[in-house]
């Protein structure tokens, strides 16, 4: 499962997905960065993993539950849910347009 | 008077005896951070309110003591960043419940720890706010991601300290720092309020400067929280009760000093002359051999669970990170770091349509056989010592050599992390030539920290390496 090398276009398309902005620059360096990282992360094809269950979780819990009830104890204010943003108008976030007119 | 220097169980007594104040106590941290933080850049923030805080607080168990906290964890009051540029100026409106729990026990939040950004890295040079130095040798690295926490308890500029665990962010910088570092099993301290790195491995514990401080910080820190579903139901082992429990009859598997990278090393040495420790005091030590497949009484490659943290960990860094969009707290997303940036992209890769089968799955398949392998191991053996580190601590810039610097430093422990079993740093070696130390990781299995406990302060009281457990 050896990977092909990436190149500065592979990693702007990455960039676009995982929405952080970065010059050509950056981007030829990242692709030298990953083509030895992913290398390294090669060596998993050689096990043999036929069969094997995949594991997310490593205590064996599985669904934990509780109630849906209201914990009134742990809800902002308004003003504390406000209080670290950026840009605020009239008790509301202000955030960019991402559809066109 | 030098009360910086005392342990947390040392501190902790002289107050409830009125042999020292508090306002002494917090006199001697304070002259020692004024004098050596600028050099060693270790906190972030300070509290100027901490003495009244410990003041108030001599009748609880902690009595109100100054605890050095990394800057992942939310502390309302005090600014909280995870050293990135991205959550500068932050103000935590919650609080995590770590740190409710340990000023509840009599904790006070001393100052927050550099460390490096989102917890990225094993070196403290990924902050944003500049490299925290080694307080044995300030050339060096502290390592990471705890660094600052680490170099907080080796500077005695705190009693005890906080940190969080991924895969070696508390075990390495305890080693190379030389102080104790204790990573209790995944789900037995409570992830709520720390800032999320990889959900399904992140661990906070303590870092203090003997074994018995780190199992008392451990007894006011676990359980149960009902704000972290992942957190254990069960009860709580007191790991004071356990510390003198002894290792005779233990038996315990030496590994990895086999490895390649590691044979005839100084790290692979001394871990073995720890086993011989281990086996005057009355128990069984085997080697336990390097393997490229599953088999009984052989440990699974470690180069294989650097792919598997590698994967696993960008993947769940990519999710994790992708909250911070500016809107509701933060800057925007051009204001990471390389580090993250790195991580969050390749994260984003390997998840991605087509690939995530290739590598994500795969590598939580062979997870799944990393895990398999620790319980045939700990079917035989009650616990397992190897390096921390595979060497001593690096100098300030190498982690800037190579895209794989803190996989390839934290390549001991990724396995044990990534099966969420608890593991100890304790010193067992320093060099006198750079004053730098190597460190003793003893893992157990899942929940089993009180063996841990039992089998690192055995070795603790039967060497020399860490000065503050021979004072006391």
């Amino acid at each position: 499962m050896k990977a092909s090398p990436f190149t500065a276009a592979t990693v702007q398309k990455i960039a676009t997905l995982a929405h952080i902005p970065i010059t050509d620059e950056e981007a030829g360096e990242l692709a030298h960065g990953f083509t030895t990282t992913m290398d390294v992360v090669d060596k998993l094809g050689k096990v043999d993993v036929k069969g094997v269950t995949p594991t997310s979780q490593v205590t064996g819990f599985e669904n934990v539950f509780r109630e849906d009830e209201i914990d009134s104890s742990r809800m902002f204010t308004q003003e504390q849910a406000l209080a670290n943003g950026k840009r605020t108008h009239n008790g509301f976030f202000v955030v960019d347009q991402i559809l066109d007119e | 008077m030098n009360l910086h220097r005392l342990t947390l169980t040392q501190a902790i007594d002289k107050l409830k005896k009125k042999e020292i104040s508090h306002a002494e106590l917090y006199k001697d941290v304070h002259d020692a951070i004024s004098e050596k933080n600028t050099e060693l850049n270790i906190y972030l923030a300070l509290d100027p309110e901490a003495v009244s805080k410990g003041e108030k607080l001599l009748n609880t168990p902690l009595a109100g003591v100054p605890i050095a906290v990394k800057d992942n964890f939310l502390t309302p009051g005090l600014e909280t960043t995870a050293s990135s540029n991205v959550l500068k100026g932050f103000m935590p409106p919650y609080e995590s419940t770590v740190i409710s729990r340990l000023k509840k026990s009599g904790g006070v939040v001393v100052g927050k720890t550099n460390m490096d950004a989102w917890a990225h890295g094993s070196s403290t040079e990924t902050s944003d706010f500049g490299p925290t130095k080694n307080p044995r040798n300030p050339e060096y690295l502290p390592g990471g991601s705890s660094g600052g926490s680490a170099a907080a308890v080796a500077a005695n500029l705190c009693i005890a300290a906080i940190g969080s665990e991924t895969a070696g962010s508390i075990r390495q910088p305890a080693a190379w720092c030389g102080v104790v570092g204790l990573k209790p099993t995944y789900g037995r301290t409570s992830r709520y309020g720390v800032v999320a790195m990889a959900s399904s491995t992140d661990t906070p514990g303590p870092i203090g400067k003997t074994v018995r401080d780190c199992a008392l910080v451990f007894n006011h820190i676990a359980g149960h929280d009902p704000y972290n579903a992942s957190t254990s139901t069960d009860p709580v082992p007191d790991l004071t009760k356990q510390l003198d429990g002894g290792v005779k009859g233990m038996k315990i598997g030496l590994c990895y000093v086999d490895h390649h990278a590691l044979r005839g090393t100084p790290a692979a040495d001394a871990v073995i002359t720890a086993g011989k420790v281990f086996e005057q005091l009355g128990a069984v030590v085997e080697p336990v051999p390097v393997s490229d497949e599953v088999k009984p009484k052989h440990m699974l490659n470690p180069d294989y669970a650097i792919g598997v943290y590698t994967v696993v960990q960008r993947g769940e860094v990519s999710s994790n990170l992708a909250r911070y969009d500016g809107v509701r707290y933060g800057g925007d997303r051009g204001a990471f770091g390389d580090e993250a940036k790195r991580r969050i992209m390749l994260g984003t890769f390997t998840l991605s349509h087509g690939y995530a089968d290739k590598y994500y799955v795969r590598a939580q398949q062979v997870r799944s056989l990393i895990i398999q392998n620790f319980h045939e191991l700990f079917s035989h053996y009650d616990v397992l010592i190897s390096p921390t580190s595979p060497g001593f601590a690096q100098k300030l810039g190498a982690s800037t050599q190579s895209p794989m610097y803190g996989e390839l430093e934290d390549m001991l422990l990724e396995a044990s992390s990534v099966s969420g079993l608890p593991g100890i740093n304790v010193p067992c070696f320093r060099d006198p030539a750079t004053n730098l130390y190597i460190g003793l990781n003893i893992m157990g299995n899942l929940w089993q920290e009180a063996k841990v406990i039992r089998a690192a302060h055995a070795y603790e009281q039967a060497t020399d390496w860490n000065e503050w457990a021979k004072k006391s």
